[in-house]
């Protein structure tokens, strides 16, 4: 026989056995489910994690994850893992369980699941040590889709989290009636154009509006995808009936505009927001009266 | 990468472009977009079949959910054994989408989109391939 | 799917369903003109306030109607796009320049009074 032939064979051999002892020693972690599961349990609240949680929430999940976990063994596939982990991560976020916590349960588990194979084969330092071979992989990798999952998903959640306070940061202002508008602050980027656009345009129906001001006096600078957005965004408010004008446009900015092949000329844009408002009202038929003249007469 | 929906939609006509998009829209809720998402979804949709009719006479769009480690979305394929593109570059420059409708509106499906994709062979066909994610 | 076309006054409304293929919008095209022919309508509405999707051939039939309408001496107004197809046609770089839009009916029929009171 060839030395890679051999070698191949070997291989093989090395695999099935891995998989035979795996099968051994997932039958072992489900014969002694209930006293390793409840050890495991006793060591969390030990190692003060899960506070968050009560004795019989602590219990009922423990029990999933030492489930998912030994299918996980069983069966040398992660996808159902990790959509375990996702679910659980789902619903213990909100509790306020942090990553470490996380990490933490899943690397107790591994270990009170080893000690255990170690009290079994103590007598058998050969097998000791294959059946450890045959765990270490597998368990190190349920760990790690655990604590990814979890971590993914808290940065979902905060990225929701986030889009929400901007959402609420940004409102579209009805100041008259058919009038709309919507002083744009500080940076934006590409997303959050996106999401004015999208208020704006669900403004623009709710409140009938004919004219919206847009006023980016206190946006500093805006690269070529947001500018573009902005021009989208008067032609979406058009083809809902709505006149755009844009007040506040620096010259850096208004560069940016014509840079990206906008002409300027075909966009309705005053100086400032005050001149902005004012011919708004034009627009809508509203006589612009001086104050003077009212209290005058 | 598991499969949640899929859907297979034969494209024949124009009456199948409004069938495709209606369930690629479907789809698009199904998996959580928002309506808004939902609806760049769907356009896209029509664009790319309207392509294959205009230009093949017949083909078929695969729309499919996925869930990935980034998350949820959805992949959507417009395959054809038509005459197949000259030009790739061509049609994916910006002056096609506006030529008022008449070009492939390539440019305007990719803008709407994550990820895109085109294959194309003379005489062979074309496919596009497009994706989009949850947020 | 034959679209409804109504005449109110000296203007037509017609109102578009959701599931409008190709050859309905080619439809629809040809009986508007020829209604406004035989009415001697002033002005056409247009309503797609129940239209999901607007690509670009719905984009250019709508841009042609408006054409051949003003042909006949009368002014076309699109209402009711809804603002997440508004948002998908301007990502599709469909403006429908040269065509006007009002946010709904009532708005419609003001713009076509206003263009008619206009002429006269």
């Amino acid at each position: 026989m060839s030395s890679s032939k051999r070698s191949a064979n070997q291989m093989q051999r090395t695999a099935a056995q891995s998989t035979e002892l795996l099968q051994e020693l997932v039958a072992h972690l489900r014969q002694n489910r209930t006293q390793l599961r409840e050890e495991w349990a006793n060591r969390i609240t030990e190692a003060q994690l899960l506070t968050a949680m009560t004795k019989e929430e602590l219990f009922a999940e423990a029990t999933s994850v030492y489930d998912n976990y030994v299918e996980a063994l069983a069966t040398g596939t992660f996808e159902a893992l990790q959509s375990y982990a996702r679910n659980l991560s789902e619903r213990i976020i909100p509790r306020g369980v942090e990553t470490h916590e996380v990490v933490g349960i899943v690397l107790l588990l591994r270990d009170v699941l080893a000690r255990s194979l170690f009290a079994k084969y103590q007598g058998d330092f050969t097998m000791l040590n294959r059946i450890l071979d045959a765990y270490e992989p597998a368990a190190n990798r349920i760990a790690n889709t655990v604590a990814v999952g979890f971590v993914q998903e808290r940065e979902r959640v905060i990225r929701q989290q986030q889009e929400a306070i901007r959402e609420l940061s940004t409102p579209v202002l009805q100041v008259r009636e058919r009038l709309l508008i919507l002083p744009i602050i500080g940076v934006i980027d590409a997303q959050r154009a996106r999401q004015l656009t999208e208020q704006l345009l669900r403004g623009i129906r709710t409140n009938r509006a004919k004219v919206v001001v847009i006023d980016i006096t206190g946006v500093a600078a805006m690269d070529a995808t947001v500018a573009n957005h902005l021009v989208q965004t008067v032609e979406a408010s058009r083809l809902l009936g709505a006149t755009v004008i844009v007040t506040g446009l620096s010259p850096e900015i208004a560069q940016t505009i014509v840079t990206i092949g906008v002409d300027l000329g075909k966009m309705n844009t005053v100086g400032d927001l005050q001149g902005g408002i004012e011919q708004a009202e034009r627009l809508l038929g509203y006589k612009v009266i001086p104050v003077a003249d009212i209290t005058s007469s | 990468m598991p499969v949640l929906h899929d859907i297979l939609v034969a494209i024949r006509s124009d009456a199948d472009i409004v069938s495709a998009r209606q369930q690629g829209r479907s789809l698009a809720a199904t998996i959580g977009f928002t309506a808004t998402d939902a609806t760049l979804i769907a356009t896209a949709i029509s664009e790319l079949a309207r392509n294959i009719v205009l230009y093949a006479g017949q083909g078929e769009v695969m729309m499919q959910g996925v869930e990935t480690a980034q998350g949820k979305g959805i992949v959507i394929c417009a395959r054809d054994k038509g005459p197949g593109i000259r030009s790739i570059d061509d049609v994916l420059r910006d002056g096609y989408s506006t030529s008022g409708g008449l070009g492939l509106g390539l440019p305007g499906v990719r803008r709407l989109m994550d990820e895109f994709a085109i294959e194309s062979e003379l005489r062979q066909g074309t496919v596009v391939t497009v994706r989009k994610w949850l947020k | 799917m034959e679209v409804p076309i109504l005449k109110q006054g000296r203007f037509l409304i017609a109102t578009i369903q959701a599931a409008l293929s190709d050859a309905d919008l080619l439809h629809l095209r040809r009986a508007l003109i020829d209604k406004v022919i035989q009415f001697r309508s002033q002005g056409v509405i247009v309503d797609v306030t129940a239209l999901d999707v607007m690509d670009s051939f719905a984009t250019r039939t709508i841009r042609d109607i408006t054409n051949m309408i003003r042909l006949r001496g009368a002014d076309t107004v699109i209402v009711g796009i809804q603002p997440e197809v508004a948002f998908a046609m301007v990502q599709l770089g469909l403006t429908m320049e040269g065509v006007a839009t009002a946010l709904d009916l009532e708005e419609g029929l003001a713009h076509l009074q206003q263009r008619a009171t206009g002429k006269t």
